[in-house]
């Protein structure tokens, strides 16, 4: 039974992968929707971001001095002026250390 | 024009940074599959099934709580319904592939993937192989997350909690959209889905990941009429 869902739950997932690229005809989105489409990053993202900054593992808000939201601002000052990836992660990540074992 | 192996080459690259979050987050759930009391075959499987990080461990947690298998499939789809967004921006820059070739390339396209081939892609739009950046990006996405997820179903949790690497997966994310804060527009887009999803966390299926999204596009449609 876990697996009969588990293959279900895969299928949709693909479906969901492959249908706006392999079926629906792309000159179906009219010119605003593709204009919109150019969001995308900045509209999904964030959605992934914030929680993980805000939110712990209880389901609950984090205090306003937590070491992430200083982590957070470091990664994205340093991503903003380095352009460079691995700096933007290294420096959140480091700060973060920095905080929760030297302090 | 570049070869087909440099894209591929710069695919991978782009991909890599995000290893400090994939990696970690590969092992945690194969050892959370273990822990809750699954055959190490089936939760392996899933990492080849169903490809999802967040949804995987959505789905073992549903399913070992005594959640019906209709609500752990829901919960995975709404979670992955994402997807369908990533796929209408990627298929104007895979248009010209055969119809086997996108039904292939499509089980490759995951988050951190679709953030960094995307970005190629924008800033590379007439090259003739583009395809293969995302084949080199999801592809190492892929061959991680099996390695990562194999080895802690075979090791457990080896990564110490302690060095809280969750905190990696919002940290490469500021990395994919940093410099878009230097427009208004996507400024105001990020803010309105970033507060979405702390207004909407607790929404049943976890559907704060697409009810989110929506809204902030809505919002970016209206940004864009006011900039006309």
């Amino acid at each position: 039974m876990t697996w009969f869902t588990i293959i279900i739950a895969g299928i949709i997932t693909y479906f969901m992968r492959m249908t706006m690229v392999a079926l629906v005809d792309r000159d179906l989105l009219g010119e605003r929707v593709k204009a919109v489409l150019a969001y995308v990053p900045s509209a999904v993202f964030p959605a992934i971001i914030f929680p993980g900054i805000f939110i712990n593992d209880y389901g609950t808000f984090i205090e306003m001095n937590d070491p992430k939201i200083f982590g957070a601002i470091v990664a994205i000052l340093v991503g903003y002026f380095s352009r460079n990836v691995i700096a933007t992660i290294i420096s959140g990540l480091f700060s973060y250390w920095i905080i929760i074992f030297l302090l | 024009m570049l070869s087909k192996k440099q894209i591929f080459s710069k695919g991978i690259l782009a991909v890599a940074p995000h290893m400090f979050s994939v990696i970690p987050f590969g092992i945690v759930c194969g050892a959370i599959g273990i822990e809750l009391g699954f055959s190490p075959v089936l939760v392996y499987a899933m990492s080849i099934i169903i490809f999802g990080g967040a949804s995987q461990i959505v789905f073992l947690q549903l399913l070992s709580g005594g959640a019906s298998a209709l609500i752990a499939v829901t919960s995975v789809g709404v979670i992955n319904s994402r997807h369908l967004l990533y796929g209408a921006v990627l298929s104007e820059y895979l248009e010209k592939l055969s119809f086997i070739k996108k039904l292939l390339i499509s089980y490759l396209v995951v988050d951190q993937g679709f953030a960094e081939s995307n970005k190629f892609f924008q800033k590379n739009r007439n090259e003739t192989h583009l395809h293969y950046h995302l084949l080199g990006s999801g592809g190492t996405l892929w061959v991680c997350w099996q390695i990562s997820t194999l080895a802690g179903i075979i090791l457990g949790s080896f990564v110490p909690e302690e060095l809280g690497l969750k905190f990696a997966v919002p940290l490469t994310f500021i990395a994919v959209v940093v410099q878009d804060i230097k427009k208004l527009d996507h400024v105001i887009v990020m803010i309105t889905c970033g507060l979405s999803s702390l207004l909407f966390f607790d929404a049943p299926f976890k559907s704060y990941i697409i009810i989110s999204p929506i809204i902030a596009l809505i919002v970016a449609a209206l940004v864009l009429r006011l900039k006309k």
